[in-house]
């Protein structure tokens, strides 16, 4: 086996984050109390010391440690929306950890580390490096939901997320044993090369790929793997749920993607099936559910779960089209997701947030800039023109007509049509509703510079996409060693 | 590239930093808006100088959507035509902008009617600016919406807001025929781009469409004709041409700033405008043209008559701004576009006049709009009356005045048009005589003979000339109402409009020269004045007479020809009848079952998921062994 230094230089980010981590771990003692604020600096410095390393490695298409770890356009695509979504996660944090008594220097490392499980696992060129990935992450994401320590429903998330995240991880890893009793590797290029030709080995074949998208779809909640989200989104302190439902599930739908059309191509018609009921299922749970809620976290968790399933629709023909949908959809998303949970943070009742919908009645009268940019999200959310989740929205459908299933993108627009129902139903209540209550909006200079940078992303997404457009359409490259 | 870009972004700027933060701004709007709004001009104006001697620009900004499939890029183009108009759109907005400063005063929504108006200069500008079909409409709909917002700016007064309502559903129902144009430019050439619609064209001339396949119909009619006719149904609605007219003289509900704005610039130019731009697609269709040319004399006629017996000053006005659009159609109609458009700018400029010195009147008057209780006005709002007598003039088409040149010109256009444009020269001529009479019985009526306004409705003062704000754009305006005409006749406004204009070709006949037909349109307008001085300008009972001698004629135009009450039992008591009965039988019954039932089951259905949901974790990992199982099952069972 060689070794060279480019394995190094290629993987610097990451040892950048994991280096940065550990002094954060060490700074926590040293620095006051009062003083935690610097901690956040000082994260931020440091993923934006990792966002120009990523760039540097921009347009490369390199196979390190061999073949182990990719990196190539399309994951440092997804590693940079990762640091943008921390990035915005800590701007959102200072004032709201502090508020909620849970300001610990340790909260920052785990975020850093958190965000090296996901640049593991969108970079992962085998099964085995993807997996420590998701486990990384997912450890990481116990400890941050279960942060709120004396609150029952933020330790209750925790330890449910735990065990069915331990869960699926067994089941993931069974079906990695049984990929690789099969094959005899499990290289995600090896994996691809036998599958296109398993002979009598392919039901094992098949029931290692159900198994491992057992493991995917649990991580990006679609239903049926969906039923942690709800309550994990809602007990988590918002900060980290913004953080999980984007920057985690958008990393797992980058390897999702990677693994089912490199590993997976070969047998495409038999996987295309599960993925649409996985889809249908998602939108048709994540949209009429959602309607029902009345706390604000729940329904956007099951928006999130919607979500997904409009995004599973972009795995279904692997080509460039799909490919662009797919990240431009994860792109916008990021945005208007984190922004929205950004929102709802701010929004303080007597010590407590005022996520429940009834806490946003009339918040145009007492706070319009507040009510405009959630309206922003909102109609984002429910892919209205001109925002960004209108574009993304079309790009899917266009991409799932041109792949041969219109009735699937019929049936997508017919759950987005119910989906705008839960959406407008805040935008109604913050516009057409007399204020009562006392819920205050109480931003901080940093949360208003977060929620003008996501709120500003997602109208410039709809109106003036181009250059986003043109750096996706650069990342489009999937490197296959 | 900047410059260009400025000329729409400068006003939608001033619409997001004034709509945006209003509540902070508290009756200081204007000092956001009109500076922008001014530069805007500023830099249309060098727009057109630009245009002058260089080519036409036009550049992409940028794809909107890409999907190698479906394309539409956000593109402008600034050809003489864009800034011609981009000139007379921006100098009006601008004097409005100033104009509201006086005229809003106190009015509680002070800096939302700034940030809207601004709105809807942006959206006209863009309009204007658009390179394509589907820009087009987006910035079309914007200025429809724009102009309910601005309408309904009183809300809580009904007759604004039915107003308002009426102006957006008569223009939705001239949007759905363009809407449907579009489409069917779309599946014909592939394209929604002008320039590669135009090349296209030839290739489609003779292709045939049946436009009424669905109820077995199948007559072929010409594809060309049948966009055209469809494209020209948006322009219908949204230039006020019959039968889609009623919105625009209910539309003065709406304060009067508005009022000008949509009369003269941003609004009911909008459907000229595309009419023009879109000229190679009516030039390839005779049959358009037609139809086109004969809704427009019918419109200014029909207009002409209904003006002649309003008491509303502002609806006099109104009515006169449609019978003028009908000679622009008209024009369009005959192919002589340039001058169409030429009579556009003009009456842009002494429409506006006559509008902002309506509202003046208005102003002065505390809110009075009927005419028979004004007179004797002149002596206490001389510039008013100065700047209005200017703007009747040039309306009236009496030499030099601005309507004189650009009027005369279709009308001799329409007469050189062979035997059928004699006939629209005819109607063209009894139109201008009726256009001189009402528009003098209007400036008689309001500014000579006795005081007819009652002394306490104004807190007891006398009627007072209107601050400095809103007389400056007056007097600007008159300048264009005096020097409009002049200027464009002498640069031949209309050959260089005609530079990106294919025009047909005219088989002229000089059976009158062009001298005489401008004298019998001028000894028309002499007519129309004369008359309504007998009339009007001095003490007469000659109007009771005639309204007792010609009794039905009379009501007829009072009545506004009953397009309203026509409108009223065919369609709107109908459909109000239908949906009652919808409502009570079909509606109560079947429709609210199934409505209410899809939505009752949407609720149900997540009352049970959500019941799922049950908080066990034993659970959550039974329905996850379940999908598995299910999964795994489904294999076996299929494969």
């Amino acid at each position: 086996m060689s070794f060279s230094a480019v394995n190094i230089l290629g993987t610097m980010p990451e040892i950048y984050l994991t280096f940065f981590g550990c002094i954060l771990l060490i700074l926590e003692t040293m620095i006051p109390k009062e003083k935690r604020s610097w901690l956040a600096y000082f994260t931020i410095i440091a993923l934006v010391f990792a966002m120009v390393a990523s760039i540097g490695l921009n347009g490369k298409g390199l196979p390190l440690y061999s073949g182990l770890y990719i990196v190539d356009p399309f994951s440092n695509f997804f590693k940079i929306i990762i640091y943008i979504a921390a990035i915005i996660t800590i701007l959102f944090s200072l004032p709201y950890l502090d508020q909620e008594d849970i300001h610990l220097g340790e909260y920052y490392a785990f975020i850093l580390f958190s965000v090296v499980g996901m640049m593991v696992m969108v970079s992962a060129g085998d099964l085995i490096t993807l997996f420590l990935g998701i486990e990384l992450m997912s450890l990481c994401f116990y400890v941050l939901v279960g942060l709120k320590r004396d609150d029952n429903r933020s330790v209750e998330a925790s330890f449910k997320y735990f065990l069915l995240g331990s869960f699926t991880a067994a089941i993931f890893l069974f079906g990695i044993s049984f990929l690789y009793g099969a094959a005899g590797t499990e290289t995600i290029s090896g994996l691809a090369g036998f599958i296109s030709n398993p002979g009598t080995l392919k039901p094992m074949v098949m029931v290692g790929m159900i198994l491992t998208l057992v493991g995917f779809t649990f991580k990006v909640s679609a239903v049926p793997f969906h039923m942690w989200t709800p309550d994990v989104y809602e007990g988590a302190p918002t900060v980290v749920t913004g953080f999980m439902a984007t920057a985690g599930k958008i990393a797992a739908f980058a390897v999702f993607l990677r693994v089912f059309w490199v590993a997976f191509s070969g047998n495409r018609h038999d996987w295309d099936i599960l993925i649409i009921l996985v889809s249908i299922l998602s939108m048709a749970v994540g949209n009429i559910v959602a309607i029902m809620q009345t706390n604000l976290k729940r329904m956007l968790a099951y928006s999130s779960i919607g979500h997904a399933g409009y995004a599973l629709m972009a795995l279904l023909l692997p080509n460039r089209e799909s490919l662009f949908a797919l990240l431009f959809y994860v792109f916008t998303y990021m945005f208007m997701t984190v922004g929205a949970f950004g929102v709802i943070l701010m929004m303080r009742k007597k010590g407590v947030e005022g996520e429940e919908i009834e806490d946003f009645v009339g918040l145009s009268k007492r706070h319009p800039i507040a009510a405009l940019v959630m309206l922003i999200f909102m109609f984002s959310l429910a892919g209205i023109p001109p925002f960004g989740g209108f574009l993304a929205k079309f790009y899917i459908f266009f991409a799932v007509v041109h792949a041969g299933y219109t009735w699937l993108a019929v049936v997508g627009i017919i759950f987005a049509a119910i989906g705008a129902y839960y959406y407008l139903k805040v935008v109604m209540a913050m516009y057409m509703k007399e204020p009562n209550g006392s819920v205050v909006f109480h931003s901080s200079l940093m949360g208003r510079i977060a929620l003008a940078l996501t709120a500003g992303t997602t109208v410039i997404l709809g109106v003036y996409p181009a250059p986003f457009v043109a750096y996706i359409k650069s990342s489009l490259a999937l490197f296959i060693p | 590239m900047l410059p260009y870009l400025l000329i729409p972004l400068l006003p939608f700027a001033g619409f997001l930093l004034v709509g945006i933060f209003w509540p902070y701004f508290r009756g200081k709007g204007h000092w956001i808006t009109v500076p922008l709004v001014t530069l805007s001009w500023v830099f249309s104006v060098r727009a057109f100088m630009m245009t002058l001697n260089g080519p036409p620009v036009h550049f992409v900004l940028y794809d909107w959507i890409h999907s190698g499939h479906f394309d539409v890029s956000i593109s402008l183009m600034v050809d003489h035509l864009t800034a011609t108009m981009l000139v007379m759109v921006s100098t009006v907005s601008a004097l409005t902008h100033l104009y509201t400063v006086g005229y809003m005063k106190d009015d509680s929504g002070y800096d939302r009617f700034f940030a809207y108006i601004s709105l809807f200069t942006f959206s006209m500008d863009m309009l204007l600016l658009s390179d394509n079909l589907l820009e087009l409409f987006i910035f079309w709909e914007a200025v429809g919406f724009c102009s309910y917002i601005l309408i309904a700016h009183w809300y809580e007064r009904k007759p604004s807001w039915v107003a308002a309502n009426e102006a957006f559903i008569m223009n939705r129902v001239g949007d759905f025929g363009f809407l449907l144009g579009i489409f069917l430019t779309y599946s014909v050439f592939g394209t929604l781009d002008y320039q590669s619609i135009f090349r296209l064209i030839p290739s489609h001339l003779n292709d045939t469409v049946q436009a009424f396949s669905a109820f077995h119909v199948t007559t072929p009619y010409s594809v060309i004709t049948v966009i055209a006719l469809l494209l020209f149904v948006g322009a219908v609605g949204k230039s006020a041409q019959l039968p889609l007219h009623t919105w625009l003289p209910n539309a003065i509900e709406g304060p009067t700033p508005i009022s000008a704005l949509i009369h003269a610039a941003t609004m009911v130019t909008a459907g000229i405008f595309m009419i023009a731009r879109l000229s190679p697609i009516y030039n390839a269709s005779p049959a358009a043209l037609h139809v086109v040319a004969w809704t427009g004399a019918v419109t200014a006629i029909v207009a002409a008559t209904i003006a002649l017996t309003q008491r509303d000053i502002k609806k006099i006005v109104a009515y006169s701004t449609m019978s003028q659009l009908g000679y622009m159609v008209m024009a369009c109609g005959i192919g002589a576009y340039g001058a169409g458009i030429f009579h556009l700018l003009t009456h842009g400029f002494f429409k506006a006049l006559l509008f902002l010195g309506a509202g003046s009147v208005i102003h002065s008057l505390s809110g009075e709009q009927d005419v028979f209780r004004m007179g004797g006005l002149s002596k206490y709002m001389k510039i008013t009356f100065v700047t209005m007598l200017l703007g009747a003039l040039a309306l009236s088409g009496i030499p030099p005045f601005a309507g004189f040149y650009s009027k005369d010109l279709i009308l001799s256009m329409a007469f050189h048009d062979g035997a059928f444009g004699h006939i629209l020269w005819m109607i063209g001529i009894v139109t201008a005589a009726l256009t001189a009479f009402y528009t003098f019985r209007l400036v008689f009526m309001v500014f000579s003979g006795k005081e007819r306004f009652s002394h306490d409705g104004h807190h007891g003062h006398a009627p007072h000339e209107s601050p400095l704000v809103m007389t400056i754009p007056l007097l600007v305006l008159s300048l264009g109402a005096i020097f409009g005409g002049v200027v464009g006749e002498h640069y031949d406004i209309v050959s260089f409009l005609s530079q990106n204009m294919t025009v047909p070709h005219f088989a002229v006949r000089a059976e009158l020269s062009d001298s005489t037909l401008k004298l019998i349109s001028v000894v028309a307008g002499g007519i129309g004045i004369a008359l309504a001085y007998l009339f009007y300008g001095r003490p007469s009972n000659i109007p009771e007479l005639l309204a007792r001698g010609f009794r039905p004629f009379f009501k007829l135009s009072q009545n506004k020809w009953y397009f309203e009450e026509i409108y009223d039992h065919v369609f709107t008591r109908p459909t109000i009848f239908i949906s009652f009965l919808m409502w009570k039988e079909l509606d109560k019954g079947v429709i609210d079952m199934a409505v209410n039932g899809v939505a009752s089951l949407c609720q149900n259905s997540g009352a049970t998921l959500k019941r799922l949901q049950t908080g066990q974790l034993q659970n959550y990992a039974l329905v996850m062994a379940l999908g598995l199982f299910g999964m795994v099952s489904l294999f076996l069972f299929m494969k």
